[in-house]
C-alpha cells in the first residue's frame, strides 16, 4: 500500500500575524489576569486562614506546628458557638436590628430620592447635595454628641436608649441614608423623564408614580441601596461598641470580640468560627440579589 | 370628543418668553399640525395644553372649560412622545391598559379595547411582549396604542416620529393619519418637519419665535404664505429669494432683479401689486418648480432666461439645478431629459404667475 503523502502547498510559509489590536488586546488580557488573580489570592488568603483556624483546637492553633495545615480537624468550635445561647442571642440582635434598619432606610430613602430627583421644589437640588455631605462625617466624630444626645434624652423623658439595642435603629440609618438616597438618586434622574410625564397623564399620582413605575424600573438601584444598607447594619462596629454593654443587647460584631477575648486570653479558633458564620448572611444575601443587581432593566423604555 | 382653544396664552422662563400670547382655535375631530423650528415653542405649547408646564398667563380651554389650573390626569387627554416612554417592566397590553387600570376600570372593558386598539395597530400578536423585544416602529405603535385605548378629548402628539428612520417615518406617517380617519380624535402634533405637517394637518400652525406666523391649510400656506419665515419653511427644497424692485416701463410694471435683467410682470399679478411704491426695496420669491427649462413656445407670464449652472442634482423623476444669481443661489426643478450638466447653459423659464413679492425690510408677503 503506497503512503500517499498530502503537502499543504497552501500552508503559510510565516507565523500568521494577526493586527496590531489583537496583539495589544493579548497583552491587555494578560495584564489583567496577572492583577485579578493578584488580588484574589490577596482577598482570599485572610478567609482561608480564618477556615483553617476554625477547624483547628486551641492546643493545635498554640502547637508550634505549620499555621497552613489542619493534622486534627474538629468541628468542636462551630458545635460549641451553636449551641451558646449567647452566641444565638447576638446572631438575632444583629439580624432583628439589620432588618430593622434595611426598611427605615428603604422607606425613608426611596421617597426621599424620589422627591429629589423629580418633584423640582426650591431647594431640592441644595438639599440633595447636603444629603451627600452628611454621609462624608464620619461616625468616629459623630459618635460622643449622638452619646450625650441620648443620655440627655433619657435623663430628661426617662425613655431610656443608651445600652438597649433598638438604639442602633436610630443611629445606623445616619449612615445608610444619606448614601441610599444618594444612590437612589442617581438611580432615579436616569429614568427619563416622559417616563414620569407618560404616567402623570395616563393618571397616576406621585406616589403611584413611585410605587408602580419609579421602583420597579429602578429595582438594580435599589438592590445596590438594600446592599449597601446591609452591610453597614451588620457590620458595624463602632456604634454598637460604645451604645450597648449587657451581653443580651449586643449585636455579633461586637459580642464575639467581648465575650471570647477574655482579658488577654484570645480564643482564636471560636473567635474565627463567628467571624465566619457572621459573614455567611451577607454573603448568601450577596449571591441571591446579585442576578437582578447586574441585570439592566431600564432597556426598552425608550430609543436605543 | 372636543375642541382646544388657546387665548394669549404666555410661557415665561426667568427672563426668556417661549411662548409670546399665542391664540389659537383648534376645532372637534380636527388634526392640527404645531410646525417650526427647534426652539420655536411649539413643543413648549403642546406641553402646557397637556398640563405638564404651567403657564404663565392666558387660557387653556379643553371641551369649553378652561384647564389651566387642572391637572393633567384630569384633562382627558392622551399624549405620544418622541421617545415612547413606554413602561418597560410592563407588557405591551399593560402598557397600553395602565391608564384604564388606574381608572378602574372592568377587566372585560380594558380586554375590549385593548383588543380593538392593537387590532387597529397591527400589533395584536405583540401584546404580550415587553418593549425591550419591540423595534423602534412597534414601540411607536404600542405608544399610540396606549393613547388610543384611553379614548380621550384630545391626543397629543411630541415629534412621534423623529425616532424612526426615513422609510419608516413614511409609514408611520400613514398609519397616523388612518388611525386619525378612524378615530376622529382631536390631535395636536409637534414636529419640525414640514413634510409631516404638510401631508398630516387639516390645518398646520408655523410657529417662529414664540409666535404664531400663519395659520391655514397646507395648500393656503403653500400657495398663499403671509410672512417670509412661512415661505421659506414651508415646501422643499425651499422658495427662492432674490432681491428686487418695481418699476413702471412705458405704462407696463416690470420685476427689476439687476440692471440688465428686468421682466414685465402677468396682468393678473400686475393688478395685485399696483399700489406698492417703485424703488421699494422688495424680495421676489419664486419656488423651484417655478423655474424650469423653457418650452419652445413662450407662454403667458413665463419669461425664458439663459443660466450657467453650477451643479445639478438628478432626482429620478426630474433634476434639482443650482445658479447664481446676483451673488443668490437659485434653486430650480427640471425635467430630467432636459439636457442639464454641471456648468452647462440651460434656457430656463420663470414662471411669474405663481411669483410672491416680499417687503424686504417686515418680510411680509405683498
Amino acid at each position: 500500500m503506497a503512503s500517499t503523502v498530502v503537502i499543504d502547498k497552501a500552508a503559510p510559509t510565516r507565523t500568521v500575524k494577526y493586527g496590531s489590536m489583537s496583539h495589544d488586546r493579548t497583552w491587555a488580557l494578560r495584564w489583567s489576569y496577572f492583577f485579578l488573580t493578584l488580588f484574589a489570592i490577596f482577598s482570599l488568603v485572610p478567609p482561608l486562614y480564618m477556615v483553617i483556624t476554625s477547624l483547628k483546637s486551641s492546643t493545635e492553633i498554640s502547637a508550634a506546628t505549620n499555621p497552613w495545615w489542619v493534622f486534627h480537624p474538629t468541628l468542636a468550635n462551630y458545635s460549641e458557638l451553636l449551641t451558646s445561647s449567647q452566641f444565638l442571642r447576638f446572631f438575632w440582635n444583629s439580624a432583628l436590628v439589620s432588618i430593622f434598619v434595611v426598611t427605615i432606610t428603604m422607606l425613608v430613602s426611596v421617597p426621599a430620592a424620589f422627591a429629589l430627583a423629580r418633584m423640582r421644589f426650591w431647594g431640592s437640588a441644595t438639599l440633595a447635595t447636603g444629603v451627600f455631605l452628611t454621609y462624608l462625617i464620619p461616625d468616629s466624630l459623630l459618635f460622643l454628641p449622638l452619646f450625650k444626645m441620648l443620655a440627655a434624652f433619657g435623663d430628661a423623658t426617662g425613655i431610656q436608649f443608651i445600652n438597649r439595642w433598638y438604639v442602633l435603629l436610630i443611629l445606623y440609618p445616619t449612615l445608610t441614608v444619606p448614601f441610599c438616597t444618594w444612590i437612589m438618586i442617581g438611580y432615579f434622574a436616569s429614568i427619563p423623564k416622559e417616563l414620569d410625564e407618560a404616567a402623570i397623564i395616563d393618571g397616576a399620582s406621585w406616589f403611584q408614580t413611585l410605587t408602580r413605575i419609579f421602583i420597579p424600573v429602578a429595582l438594580p438601584g435599589l438592590i445596590a441601596a438594600t446592599i449597601f444598607a446591609f452591610t453597614v447594619s451588620w457590620a458595624q462596629f463602632l456604634y454598637p461598641l460604645v451604645f450597648t454593654t449587657s451581653t443580651d443587647q449586643l449585636v455579633l460584631p461586637v459580642g464575639i470580640i467581648t465575650t471570647l477575648i477574655k482579658g488577654d486570653v484570645f480564643n482564636w479558633g471560636q473567635i474565627m468560627t463567628g467571624a465566619l458564620l457572621g459573614a455567611a448572611p451577607p454573603l448568601i444575601i450577596y449571591a441571591f440579589l446579585m442576578d437582578y443587581y447586574i441585570a439592566g432593566l431600564t432597556a426598552g423604555a425608550t430609543k436605543g | 370628543m372636543a375642541e382646544v382653544t388657546l387665548r394669549k396664552v404666555v410661557k415665561r422662563y426667568d427672563d426668556v418668553e417661549a411662548v409670546c400670547g399665542i391664540d389659537l382655535d383648534i376645532a372637534d375631530h380636527e388634526f392640527v399640525v404645531l410646525v417650526g423650528p427647534s426652539g420655536c415653542g411649539k413643543s413648549t405649547t403642546l406641553r402646557m395644553i397637556a398640563g405638564l408646564e404651567d403657564i404663565t398667563d392666558g387660557d387653556i380651554m379643553i371641551g369649553g372649560d378652561v384647564v389651566n389650573d387642572v391637572p393633567p390626569k384630569d384633562r382627558d387627554i392622551a399624549m405620544v412622545f418622541q421617545n415612547y416612554a413606554l413602561y418597560p417592566h410592563m407588557t405591551v397590553a399593560e402598557n397600553m391598559s395602565f391608564g384604564l387600570r388606574l381608572k378602574r376600570y372592568p377587566k372585560a372593558e380594558i380586554k375590549t379595547r385593548i383588543d380593538e386598539a392593537a387590532r387597529m395597530l397591527d400589533i395584536i400578536e405583540l401584546v404580550d411582549r415587553k418593549p425591550k423585544q419591540l423595534s423602534g416602529g412597534q414601540r411607536q405603535r404600542v405608544a399610540m396604542g396606549r393613547a388610543i385605548v384611553r379614548n380621550p378629548k384630545v391626543f397629543l402628539f411630541d415629534e412621534p416620529l423623529s425616532n424612526l428612520d426615513a422609510k419608516l417615518r413614511v409609514q408611520m406617517r400613514i398609519e397616523i393619519k388612518k388611525v386619525h380617519q378612524k378615530v376622529r380624535t382631536t390631535t395636536v402634533y409637534v414636529t419640525h418637519d414640514q413634510v409631516e405637517a404638510m401631508t398630516l394637518a387639516d390645518r398646520i400652525v408655523v410657529m417662529n419665535h414664540g409666535r404664531i406666523e400663519q395659520i391655514g391649510t397646507p395648500n393656503e400656506l403653500y400657495h398663499n404664505p403671509a410672512t417670509r419665515f412661512v415661505a421659506g419653511f414651508i415646501g422643499s427644497p425651499a422658495m427662492n429669494f432674490l432681491p428686487c424692485s418695481l418699476e413702471d416701463v412705458s405704462g407696463r410694471l416690470h420685476v427689476r432683479l439687476t440692471d440688465r435683467i428686468a421682466f414685465p410682470l402677468p396682468a393678473g399679478r400686475a393688478a395685485r401689486y399696483q399700489n406698492v411704491r417703485q424703488g421699494e426695496k422688495l424680495l421676489l420669491g419664486l419656488r423651484p418648480e417655478h423655474i424650469t427649462e423653457a418650452k419652445g413656445h413662450s407662454e403667458p407670464g413665463t419669461e425664458a432666461f439663459d443660466a450657467v449652472l453650477d451643479v445639478t442634482e438628478p432626482m429620478g423623476m426630474e433634476t434639482l439645478i443650482y445658479f447664481t444669481l446676483e451673488g443668490a443661489q437659485i434653486c430650480g426643478r427640471v425635467n430630467p431629459n432636459a439636457g442639464a450638466l454641471d456648468g452647462g447653459t440651460l434656457r430656463l423659464a420663470a414662471d411669474l404667475n405663481n411669483m410672491h413679492l416680499l417687503n424686504e425690510v417686515t418680510g411680509a408677503v405683498i
